[in-house]
């Protein structure tokens, strides 16, 4: 995240500019297209995801769920992550950025209309038990920094399981919905650590459950991670995940 | 502090004709009370960001720091500009092998430009003394770079001489993606032919890595950087039996899934956002952490060094704190006694006869006053009074009044104190015969001030500034249970150690 780098001479006197207002969003925005035009790497998602399949997927062996539904990042500019008051978030997250954004289950290839933005949903495999947004939105050449991911998934559960929580990580900011209550925010300038904020006692329900997710970041790399514990904080893995 | 200025702002208003002897003491209040808060920091101008691992040379010692450029003292007390390191960049760090000083640092800034480009270069000095004639640092060589947007960002290096094996090892790497290891030549500070590097963490900065006891640590940063009063900058460790990890927590957690251990809170005080950790290990028992705050409120916000003691408990690292003034009971860890002038016990009136062994509800029931120093000073002797160590009352000759002494050299990242007696001027010294004794008015000689250690299990070591006529360095130690001497620090001894306690 560019407000926790270090402050060489130079990047101070940058800073002291854009303190000033002598140094714009524009500005910074042009080098790092400049730095992106001129990398000598092909832009890919992989090895960090592979294409959705059909096969059954349970979470990984520490409860992690790998299989989700990505929305190409929204525009949300932002310097810096110190911004990210729990209030702030509320706000942008209670935003209606496009149709069924609170309730659907979108599919493979569906697209989204956000401002000027055409965006498309993404049924991917995650390769590392955490899914990381910065490479899914760096691969398909998107914009990678100022941006706000949605993320949709379905837990298949065989029995109701009471009293279980969601553990989440994520960077930065993110909030998070079990079939449409709210589960957790987190808050802040924050680095993904798992298990970071639990949320208080849940219910899953026997069947389809839907777990939707809103992160956002300005500077640094996006990522989350999500597993349900029981009640002895141990990993529930008995569940399938699914698509739709 | 805001409760002292309110009321004197009230009083200021209220009482026109005093208002220039009020604000005075406003003044002359919040003064000390920005001494009290330096009396824990470093003194002089100890303006820094991201401090290197604190490196003695010459008889001086030295810190690096982002820019270019770096800090020296005498003492390790006060701090002043004037180490020199070029290259610029970032987050250095130093390591002694053998007769000469390894000096790791990143070329960039970290992402400001644009990318995560970095570069991490190594150079060589045989003395850190920018005046010394052998002053020449050698031509800087390519360690580790990240480019293309890998998921690393080279720069905030961290070196290790693993003293099992004598491998030399760089820690390196930001937010921006994983922290990484990378093997190193001892002896030529360039990368390992064909080393591959290792991912050990993500989410960190000012990574460093450490051994003690069959682990090996790694150090890191987490919160917020470069956000002044608002940094949240906080100094984590994990650990592991190879230095090639898996880096875990108290938890469990791998570090490269986030987890983490506190080491140095953010602050909280009058300073903020803790980050770099050094490690000075001075001798068996006693060591040191170095870090920045990012903010010093009491210095306009400014970044500066700060260096605590350091503590090891249940295996895991932790800052501990300097002896903050006050006044204390000084209890041996030896038997729990606590140090006392050799003065007549003055009794304390008892209380109701017969009442004291019945248990009457209609007896009246109110307050004892403590023992006043004024009640018992006249019976003591004005010149020099001996010590010992007895059952802790907190009676006047058993309360010490402990403070820093501002204008006096320290040592390595504490003040030098003196000792005296709760309301007096009666000061702990040292004896030429290395015994103890007190003199009836503090003076600031040498054998008045006293250097007090925090020790690695949270009990602290006492020892003088000196000893008239003797260069032995001597620790109030317990020669018996009720009897206090000076004598060799033994880490592994109950004897060397003392407690401070508030028990007033």
């Amino acid at each position: 995240m560019r407000n926790k780098r270090k402050t060489g001479p130079v990047a101070i006197v940058f800073l002291l500019f854009a303190g000033l207002g002598l140094n714009s969003n524009s500005a910074f925005a042009q080098r790092q297209a400049d730095y992106e035009s001129n990398l000598d790497v092909e832009r890919t998602i992989a090895p960090y995801f592979t294409e959705a399949t059909t096969k059954k997927m349970t979470p990984d062996p520490d409860g992690f769920i790998q299989r989700w539904l990505l929305l190409e990042p929204i525009d949300k500019p932002n310097r810096t992550n110190t911004v990210f008051t729990d209030s702030y978030l509320r706000n942008a997250f209670d935003t209606l950025y496009f149709e069924n954004q609170f309730t659907g289950v979108p599919e493979h290839g569906d697209m989204v209309k956000v401002g000027d933005q055409e965006l498309q949903w993404h049924a991917l495999e995650s390769n590392n038990y955490n899914v990381k947004l910065f490479r899914f939105a760096f691969g398909l050449e998107k914009k990678i920094y100022g941006v706000l991911f949605w993320a949709v998934t379905v837990v298949n559960s065989p029995v109701e399981m009471k009293n279980v929580r969601m553990a989440i990580g994520s960077n930065s900011a993110s909030m998070w919905w079990l079939n449409g209550e709210e589960a957790a925010l987190l808050s802040g300038d924050r680095r993904m650590v798992m298990d970071d904020v639990v949320s208080e006692r849940l219910t899953l329900k026997k069947g389809k459950n839907i777990i939707r997710g809103v992160v956002i970041n300005g500077p640094g790399m996006s990522d989350f991670c999500v597993r349900f514990l029981d009640e002895q904080g141990e990993p529930i893995k008995n569940l399938t995940i699914t698509y739709e | 502090m805001n409760n002292m200025s309110s009321s004197s702002i009230s009083i200021f208003k209220t009482y026109l004709l005093m208002k220039f002897n009020i604000l005075k003491l406003t003044l002359a209040a919040l003064f000390l009370v920005v001494l009290a808060g330096t009396a824990t920091a470093q003194v002089g101008s100890p303006y820094i960001h991201d401090p290197s691992t604190i490196m003695k040379s010459d008889g001086k010692y030295y810190t690096f720091g982002t820019g270019g450029g770096g800090l020296i003292s005498e003492d390790g007390w006060n701090w002043k500009g004037g180490a020199v390191r070029p290259g610029g960049g970032a987050a250095p760090d130093a390591i002694k092998i053998g007769d000469r000083y390894l000096i790791a640092y990143g070329v960039t800034g970290g992402g400001l430009g644009g990318g995560h480009d970095g570069q991490i270069m190594t150079m060589w000095n045989k003395t850190l003394d920018p005046n010394s004639p052998d002053f020449e640092f050698t031509e800087p060589v390519l360690v580790a770079e990240s480019k293309n947007m890998e998921d690393n960002d080279a720069i905030d290096p961290g070196l290790l001489l693993d003293p099992t094996t004598g491998r030399l090892w760089m820690s390196y790497g930001t937010y921006f993606g994983n922290i990484r290891l990378v093997e190193l030549d001892p002896k030529t500070g360039k990368r390992v032919e064909g080393n591959e590097a290792i991912d050990i963490a993500i989410d960190c900065e000012a990574t460093d890595l450490e051994y003690r006891d069959g682990w090996y640590y790694l150090l890191g940063t987490h919160g917020t950087c470069c956000d002044a009063a608002n940094a949240t900058y906080n100094i984590i460790v994990g650990r592991s039996k190879n230095v090639t990890g898996p880096y875990v927590d108290n938890m469990g957690r791998d570090m490269l899934r986030g987890g983490a251990k506190m080491v140095v809170s953010s602050g909280g005080g009058r300073t903020n956002g803790a980050g770099h950790f050094g490690r000075v290990i001075l001798e068996d028992g006693v060591e040191k952490v170095s870090l920045h705050y990012e903010a010093d409120l009491n210095r306009s916000g400014r970044s500066v060094l700060a260096i605590k003691p350091l503590l090891w408990d249940k295996g895991w690292p932790e800052a501990g704190e300097n002896l903050k003034d006050g006044t204390y009971e000084i209890e041996s860890e030896r038997r729990g006694y606590g140090l006392e002038l050799v003065v007549d016990f003055v009794r304390m009136p008892r209380a109701t006869s017969w009442g004291y062994f019945r248990n009457n509800p209609d007896a009246k029931v109110e307050p004892i006053p403590s023992q006043q120093l004024s009640d018992v000073i006249d019976t003591w002797p004005s010149g020099n009074i001996d010590v010992r160590n007895g059952d802790y009352l907190a009676r006047p000759h058993q309360r010490w009044t402990i403070t820093a002494v501002p204008d006096a050299p320290g040592f390595l990242g504490t003040p030098a104190y003196k000792i005296v007696i709760a309301g007096t001027e009666r000061a702990l010294a040292a004896t030429a015969d290395a015994e103890l004794v007190t003199v009836p008015k503090f003076t600031g000689a040498p054998e008045q001030l006293w250097r007090i250690d925090q020790l690695t299990d949270g009990t602290y070591r006492i020892m003088p500034k000196s000893i008239p006529g003797s260069d032995k360095k001597l620790a109030l130690i317990s020669i018996g249970d009720s009897t206090p001497t000076l004598g060799e620090f033994d880490m592994s001894s109950d004897n060397s150690k003392w407690n401070f306690r508030d028990k007033n």
